[in-house]
């Protein structure tokens, strides 16, 4: 492998590890307060990249300035959030907390069926391509190499941004301790009066929205098109479980790992490019079963 | 001999289906299709007795179906009992192997870790076109039963009651199994595991032996349907698979093993001639359907039916009624 | 005392994320005794019980009993030794009936796996009914666990613990959560299913009216430190047990 290859594999890894942390870290906080993880998280990322590449050819079409493309990103992740995650959270999810596991799975993976379907009724099943926000960025030159700013410098600034906000959101904000009291203790935090439903909401549309914003961002470099909502999940579940569930710092980590691992698959070992995210994981979870930052729980008796 | 709806509804199932294709010879192959993927019902059944449910048992449907076709293939169009045999040993020596790893997990993570593993098996299929055909898939000749060369209807006649046949038996010993001091014992990984390893019994290893019943089943499923089918396809292990086997199980009704079966036959008659009509947004009746039996009859239609006729549909109570 | 010691914890120690929750225990329990822990709350005795019974691991000393290192083995291994438990909170199968609690517990005491054999025909099912009849538990055989009352849940977990036929019998609090009114009838028919089936018992108890009726040995206990050690009479009348420990109790 040249440094030329080299090099372009770790830009794609950082650029492809940007984008599966945004959906990540979304699954991972909602299960960290809601103790659901939610398997129709996938269908949100799809559905932010089908709303921005959708209405983006629209509006470019219509001739409008590219630059356009970054607020959309925004307006279709919050949308996407708070018009299909809030309710979702608010008429279905909250009658199934108490309900046995495996119910609980079976909810989501029942809402993730609906949805794939919504997806193809409202868009079709022809893919999208709107990448006038990757062309609006241009290119860099890095050690000899052109990439495209959009994926070298603003997936990544993007990403760690989301990282550090979350963080000082969490510990800084009043919404934000409120959330990881609701984590450490519900019965605790309910009786001391805060109020864990409008918590469960806020949570779940935080993260619903993070991983449509993901799906914006995604929309620009890929086609979008059916399918990619179920093989996001699976993805964001690996990273999350390597991480161990509830790990916003190591989804962190995790998802580099695992876009790493992908992209040097890419260049070395095509064929097994799909399956590094799960090696990565089995393997992970072989030697530590609670993930790399995971810490095991014992029931008390 | 006591008349009794709860006995005599179920028989009258089981003569209806077995005389239908004499009726309506069209609907055979749907009913040998929809006693096949009953066969993998039952095995996820199994496992959501122990509380957990995989969304990637179709992986060892289509282990169970490739190696069924493998042979059929490897000598020269194959004989029926030996591609069943063989799909069943593959899909057990496979569960072996994963099993003792997923069995570690529970919930979420059994679910999840089972649809990564069943996806590496989706892609490999798809990768590996030389050895697998791709995503076209291999086809499978019509194999000899019991050394006899037959034609295409009578063969299509013999498979279907045998299908018949192996699903009575399979649900019989799954019901014997579940009734079992085992299969108690694997039942209550879903109650309490700490009262489970605190009786000297290895949860672990009491969910291993579930998930490889719950394999082998759904392999002799994958095996049947290949045959019966005449061509596999990585279909056969896809996501979407695993998932309709675990809402099938759902719907049927998860406390008994007939929920398999009448749960399986409602589905492929509903799904053959509605999606037709309604192909666009079939997931989507599917998930709302799913919805509505998880909210309002979380015991399925053998759930229902068992209330109707006044008996819980668990296995245990059934027994302890005797 | 010559008597045979059963088992044995020497310099144990545990900490709970850096906090030390118990500290140096060193503790021998006799056979054929009926050991009550009594002690402040915090004193680490359910931790004690944890790693006695192979639930939590020390992360110094070492537990022996019939004289083997036992302290890295897990609660099943243990059980197989002969080291049985009971709960503070009843431990059931929530979906099982009281019979059926029982003979899962017979059918893993005598590794019956048996798959297709149904539980309810088991060999075992006679010493069941027999253990449901010694804790006053027959006419409830077929009742589910979960719809049973407190005091009837606790003898039904004590019951699974017999039917493992231990050696040695573990119980958390066993009148803890059970009407104040019915505490010594629960507590009279633990005490007589425990003299027939011939166990050696070690309980943590926090009610000193049941230790002084219960218990023919007692040991006062605080941060892994056993302050006192003898018959209830003596150590219970002891000016400083009543002051420091009974007396955080009334």
């Amino acid at each position: 492998m040249n440094p030329q290859l080299f090099a372009l594999a770790i830009f794609d890894g950082i650029a492809y590890a940007a984008l599966v942390f945004l959906v990540a870290v979304g699954l991972t906080l909602i299960f960290g307060v809601l103790r659901v993880l939610n398997v129709a998280h996938g269908s949100f990322y799809a559905m932010g990249a089908y709303a921005t590449a959708s209405v983006g050819a629209a509006i470019f079409a219509a001739g409008y300035s590219p630059w356009l493309a970054f607020p959309l990103m925004l307006v279709a992740a919050v949308l996407v959030g708070v018009i299909v995650g809030g309710p979702i959270e608010k008429l279905l999810l909250s009658r199934i907390y108490e309900m046995e596991e495996v119910l609980q799975i079976l909810v989501t993976f029942a809402v993730f069926m609906i949805l794939e379907d919504v997806q193809r009724l409202i868009w079709g099943a022809q893919p999208f391509f709107e990448a006038s926000a990757l062309m609006a960025l241009g290119n860099v030159e890095v050690f000899g190499i052109t990439y495209t700013a959009y994926q070298l410098i603003l997936l990544p600034a993007v990403a760690v941004s989301v990282l550090i906000g979350l963080r000082l959101f969490l510990r800084r904000t009043l919404s934000g301790k409120l959330i990881l009291a609701v984590t450490e203790d519900r019965e605790a935090a309910t009786s001391i009066g805060i109020n864990a439903e409008r918590v469960y909401l806020v949570t779940f549309i935080v993260g619903a929205s993070l991983a449509a914003f993901g799906g914006a961002l995604a929309s620009a470099t890929t086609s979008v098109q059916p399918g990619m909502g179920a093989d996001m999940i699976v993805l964001s579940f690996a990273v999350v479980a390597t991480a161990g569930l509830g790990q916003i710092e190591g989804a962190a980590l995790a998802a580099l790992l695992i876009g790493l691992g992908r992209s040097f698959a890419i260049y070395l070992w095509p064929e097994l490019e799909v399956l590094i995210p799960y090696l990565i994981m089995l393997l992970v979870l072989l030697i530590r079963p609670e993930g790399l930052f995971g810490k095991s729980r014992t029931r008390k008796i | 001999m006591q008349f009794n709806l709860r006995t005599v509804v179920p028989s009258l199932i089981v003569l209806a289906v077995a005389v239908l294709p004499l009726l309506a010879p069209t609907t055979q192959v749907l009913l040998t299709l929809a006693l096949s993927k009953g066969l993998a019902v039952l095995g996820v059944i199994v496992l959501l007795q122990a509380g957990q449910v995989s969304f990637g048992h179709a992986l060892f449907f289509g282990v169970s179906a490739y190696a069924a076709a493998f042979v059929g293939k490897g000598f020269g169009g194959g004989e029926l009992f030996s591609m069943l045999a063989i799909g069943v040993v593959a899909s057990l020596a496979i569960s072996v192997v994963v099993g003792l790893f997923v069995v570690r997990y529970r919930h979420i993570f059994f679910g999840m870790l089972n649809l990564a593993v069943s996806m590496i098996f989706f892609s490999l299929l798809e990768k590996f076109y030389h050895v697998t055909g791709g995503s076209d898939g291999l086809s499978v000749a019509r194999p000899l039963f019991l050394g006899i060369e037959m034609e295409r209807e009578g063969f299509e006649m013999v498979l279907f009651y045998l299908v018949l046949v192996l699903a009575l038996g399979a649900a019989w010993l799954t019901h014997r199994f579940l009734n079992s001091p085992i299969g108690n014992m694997m039942r209550t990984i879903k109650t309490n595991e700490v009262r489970l390893e605190y009786l000297g019994v290895s949860a672990r290893n009491t969910l291993l032996v579930g998930y490889i019943v719950s394999a082998g089943l759904c392999g002799l499923g994958g095996a049947l349907a290949a045959v019966a089918q005449g061509v596999v396809t990585p279909e056969y292990a896809w996501w979407i698979r695993s998932g309709e086997f675990v809402f099938i199980a759902i719907l049927g009704g998860s406390g008994s093993v007939g929920g398999a079966f009448v749960g399986s036959l409602l589905y492929e008659a509903v799904r053959t001639y509605a999606s037709a009509f309604a192909g666009d947004v079939w997931q989507m009746i599917l998930g709302i359907v799913l919805l509505f039996v998880i909210l309002f009859a979380p015991s399925g239609i053998t759930g229902l039916f068992a209330r109707l006729t006044g008996r819980k549909a668990s296995p245990a109570s059934e027994e302890a009624g005797q | 005392m010559t008597e045979r010691v059963l088992l044995e914890a020497k310099g144990l120690e545990i900490r709970f994320g850096g906090v030390v929750a118990a500290q140096d225990i060193n503790i021998q329990i006799h056979e054929g005794h009926n050991l009550a822990i009594i002690g402040p709350n915090g004193a680490g005795k359910t931790t004690f019980l944890n790693i006695c019974t192979g639930y939590l691991k020390p992360h110094k000393g070492k537990v022996f009993f019939d004289g083997k290192d036992v302290t890295r083995l897990q609660p099943r291994h243990l059980v197989r030794r002969g080291v049985a438990r009971a709960f503070q909170i009843p431990q059931l199968f929530t979906e099982h009936s009281v019979l059926e609690n029982l003979l899962i517990a017979g059918a893993a005491q005598s590794r019956r796996w048996s798959p297709f054999r149904p539980l309810h025909q088991i060999p075992e099912r006679k010493a069941m009914l027999h253990l449901l009849d010694m804790v006053k538990c027959s006419h409830i055989a077929d009742r589910p666990v979960s719809e049973l009352p407190e005091g009837q849940r606790k003898l039904v977990d004590i019951a699974i613990a017999l039917a493992l036929k231990p050696k040695l019998l573990f119980m958390d609090e066993p009148t803890s959560g059970v009407a104040s009114s019915e505490k010594f009838e629960v507590l009279d028919i633990i005490a007589e299913a425990l003299t027939e089936a011939k166990v050696t018992s070690v309980f943590v108890e926090h009610d000193m009216g049941i230790v002084d009726r219960f218990a023919d040995e007692v040991a006062v206990w605080n941060r892994g430190e056993v302050l006192f050690r003898g018959p209830p009479d003596d150590v219970l009348n002891h000016p400083d047990v009543i002051r420091d420990v009974i007396g955080e109790e009334v």
